[in-house]
């Protein structure tokens, strides 16, 4: 009987957003099923529409704008869209509970911690007294330490990895029966999110609750997943199990999303001869009694793609921001044809900021929106005259935009217009626009979907050569680092852990905390996945 | 939290202190002020007696230390018109306005939080049209003419409530009315934009996921947190009544602040004049104070 009816089944679900721009069918006939102790994967890129059907299974879509226009949502075979409001928010939280992508926006800014669990039993009838003891017991659960005092504080006040934990001990504070995983751990750390991932498994394995994990990142449904929808444009285009999809997908569509996932090329053999065009000595960085970066060094060769890997609080971003002088250093050099960029007077930096471009993680934050792609690109022109006439702009422009892959279309569009991946190419042809030596690239790939992260990458490789570029590459995806960099550095605590070619970091880590860090990693195929988590777990035990 | 009390006791002595300045200085542009007091056809013998008596025929910069010199014993002089302390007649007046700026503020946070919440939550609905509709109208309907309107419907032609002064219960209906719309109107609309912004938020998603109910939702979780833009313009709007609503007071005789300081500045009497002015500066500044600590106590990541 447990075999013929699942605990929850969504059937041919469709849904329809109405927007300015007319209705958009955001979901079509789209059909799943989860059973207790199983963990189904819903894998699909932005866009795709792999968050709205556990949205309506919750009841979390507004109508208006949303309509669901077909379909039933069957838990224990019961429909939920047919039930009333009132008695679907018995089932929220108590039965069914989701925890979400940045948890430091889903949590309430304004109550305490504690308050915010407590409320979960609260309201599905238990008294605030025993609420608040297993509150305590929740938090000590999910590894906060000091839970007693953990309850009295804010949201802000704990990292990101703990606001993740807090929003598990909320969600499974009753100890529901199917639990929704939305993005949980794609805005963290890796060892973090290898521990946040650890923890879900671990809660499942005791509660025997049913998972439904909806993500964009292979490695994470490798590590997981023991079967996965795969979603394309509100339509789900493959089903099967995690790891017969990975080997032997089916539909085009998921084939190129597994050709395209990173970590798998061939790496760099790095050349010998390049003489450094860039050079840091000590150079640190102190925000009051609080030391950033504790003066490290480090070479960029002319020709080479360095990555700077460590997680958040490492102090890469930090490197970044002094070289651009966006802040200034306490201490160190760092020379530039032998000039120190770090003491140079403004009137001398201005002339050499040009040859020093920088690429960041956001183009939807870099980009001034009320400027059109046209705007964006020449105004480094006019705040460095003397690079191209002003009746060769426009020309300018169009070529810029076509080595980037964009035709002249683009110029008159303003950066809302257009998508996520053609915005990060305009930030691109904005630092080509004044010809510079060399770029940094800050995150510049992280917010981006696999396939168009792997054109990216592409495209900045191609550029390199086209304009004999250097690039200084900042990234916590290791991956992504692996197939495109020459040499890497590893951070981490404002210091140089580790630094050498890519083969040598990958295949022969001299350091414990490389090792951890590239341990932590998730690779898109899961036997390899099984194999490092083993690993893994031996190191534990050890 | 000391440090930021005394920091912002500091720069408001700082304003307080250029208020004294040009206070003093500007009453003093209109002229010699024995000239206002004294017919015309006064002597010249009992124009220079009424200068000595107050000290006008001495060099101006004296008797601006002079002023300061009593300002810092709390002495404001006397009334010239009434020959009471001028401290004391202003203190009388403020206490009415207080009131009457309490009372408005109370009845008009109350209703414009509640009413603009709900016409969030029903965003585009036909109550939040309604509301919606109204609080514009409200927002920009002159004070002046409403007051002068509800006297003439209400009082003279209905003869439900009285026309001016104080003494019952209904002698404060019509003033607390008038003065309802303008705030009531504008900080409505700041709710309902405020809470639109709050009930979108992850949040509040979190709070649907976990089943917390649609009062709880918009009055415990979005509320608090779409408080501080609300906070801001309830704190402008009470400041413009503790600088007396002076047209309302005066077309309803509400022997309010705001009535006595026109009255004064009409009689030329600058001790009164001075006094009213320091007194609700000096109530505005407790005031930010006031509102500078609810935000601390709303917002957990506020602090001072």
């Amino acid at each position: 009987m447990a075999e013929a009816q699942p605990l929850l089944e969504v059937r041919n679900l469709s849904v329809t957003f109405d927007t300015a721009q007319g209705p958009v069918r955001a979901v079509r006939d789209v059909s799943w099923s989860v059973g207790r102790g199983e963990v189904l994967a819903i894998l699909g890129e932005s866009g795709s529409g792999k968050s709205v059907s556990s949205s309506a299974v919750l009841d979390l879509i507004d109508c208006p704008p949303g309509r669901i226009e077909s379909g039933q949502i069957l838990f224990e075979g019961r429909d939920l869209l047919g039930m009333s409001r009132a008695e679907r928010r018995t089932i929220n939280g108590r039965r069914i509970a989701m925890i979400f992508q940045d948890p430091l926006s889903h949590l309430n800014p304004v109550y305490a911690v504690g308050w915010q669990i407590e409320e979960t039993m609260v309201i599905h009838g238990t008294s605030r007294a025993e609420a608040r003891a297993e509150t305590l017991r929740l938090l000590a659960r999910v590894g906060i330490p000091d839970p007693a005092e953990a309850a009295a504080k804010y949201p802000h006040q704990f990292s990101g990895g703990q606001r993740q934990r807090l929003m598990i001990a909320m969600a499974l504070a009753l100890k529901p029966d199917l639990l929704i995983a939305d993005e949980p751990t794609t805005a963290l750390d890796v060892t973090v999110q290898a521990q946040i991932l650890a923890l879900i498994e671990e809660l499942q394995a005791e509660t025997g609750m049913g998972l439904v994990i909806i993500t964009h990142d292979l490695g994470v449904v490798a590590e997981m997943a023991d079967r996965v929808v795969v979603m394309n444009r509100g339509e789900i285009v493959e089903r099967g199990g995690a790891a017969e999809v990975y080997r032997n997908p089916q539909h085009p569509y998921t084939q190129r999303l597994i050709a395209a996932a990173p970590g798998q090329g061939a790496m760099r053999e790095t050349r010998q001869d390049a003489s450094p065009i860039l050079s840091l000595r000590h150079v640190s960085k102190r925000y009051g009694a609080f030391t950033a970066l504790h003066g490290i060094s480090y070479d960029l060769h002319e020709g080479e793609v360095l990555a700077i890997v460590g997680e958040s609080g490492s102090g890469k971003s930090t490197t970044a921001r002094l070289l651009l002088r966006l802040e200034e250093a306490s201490g160190g050099q760092a020379l530039y044809r032998g000039q120190d960029l770090l003491a140079m007077s403004p009137r001398d930096l201005h002339a050499l900021r040009r040859e020093i471009q920088m690429v960041f993680q956001d183009p939807t934050q870099s980009l001034n929106p009320r400027m059109t792609v046209y705007q964006l690109i020449s105004e480094a022109w006019a705040i460095h005259p003397g690079i191209v006439e002003r009746a060769r702009w426009r020309a300018r422009v169009a070529e810029l935009l076509a080595e980037v892959g964009l035709d002249d279309g683009y110029m008159s569009r303003y950066p809302h217009q257009i998508s996520g991946g053609q915005r990060q190419r305009v930030a691109i042809a904005r630092a080509l626009a004044l010809e510079p030596r060399i770029i940094v690239c800050d995150e510049a790939v992280s917010a981006l979907d696999v396939q168009v992260q792997a054109q990216v990458i592409r495209l900045l490789d191609r550029l390199k050569a086209s304009h004999g570029l250097s690039y200084i590459f900042i990234a916590h995806d290791l991956p992504v680092v692996r197939d495109f960099a020459d040499r890497v550095l590893v951070m981490r605590g404002g210091r140089i852990v580790e630094q050498g070619d890519v083969r040598q970091i990958f295949e022969m880590p001299r350091e414990e905390y490389t090792r951890n860090l590239l341990a932590a990693s998730l690779d898109p195929d899961p036997e390899v996945q099984a194999q490092r988590r083993a690993a893994r777990q031996a190191m534990e035990t050890a | 939290m000391q440090r930021f009390l005394a920091r912002r006791a500091v720069s408001s002595g700082v304003s307080l202190a250029l208020l004294v300045v040009a206070v003093f200085f500007l009453s003093r542009l209109t002229g010699d002020p024995t000239d206002l007091y004294l017919p015309i056809d006064a002597s010249a013998e009992a124009r220079e007696a009424f200068r000595q008596l107050h000290g006008l025929d001495r060099p101006l910069i004296l008797q601006f230390l002079d002023y300061v010199g009593d300002l810092l014993r709390l002495d404001f002089g006397d009334s010239i018109r009434r020959a009471r302390p001028a401290l004391e007649v202003v203190i009388g007046a403020f206490g009415w306005t207080l009131q009457l700026a309490l009372i408005t503020m109370a009845i008009v946070s109350g209703a414009a939080i509640t009413l603009g919440s709900l016409a969030a939550f029903h965003v585009g609905g036909v109550f939040d049209r309604i509301a919606t509709f109204f609080s514009l109208i409200g927002a920009s309907a002159p004070d002046f003419w409403v007051a002068i309107v509800a006297i003439t419907v209400f009082s003279v032609g209905l003869g439900w409530l009285p026309t001016s002064g104080t003494g019952t219960l209904w002698h404060w209906v019509l003033p607390v009315a008038v003065l309802f719309i303008r705030p009531f109107g504008l900080i409505l609309q700041v709710v309902r934009g405020s809470m639109i912004t709050a009930l979108g938020s992850a949040y509040v998603k979190t709070a649907r996921a976990k089943g917390v109910g649609a009062r709880a939702m918009i009055f415990v979780h979005a509320l608090r947190n779409a408080m501080l833009p609300v906070l801001t313009v309830i704190g402008d709007q009470a400041a413009a009544l503790l600088n007396g609503a002076v047209v309302v007071e005066t077309i309803f005789g509400f022997p309010g602040v705001g009535k006595l300081m026109i009255d004064s500045i009409l009689q030329r009497d600058f001790p009164v004049v001075l006094a009213a002015i320091m007194v609700t500066a000096f109530a505005i500044f407790l005031m930010n104070i006031l509102i500078d600590l609810a935000y601390a106590a709303l917002d957990p990541r506020i602090r001072y």
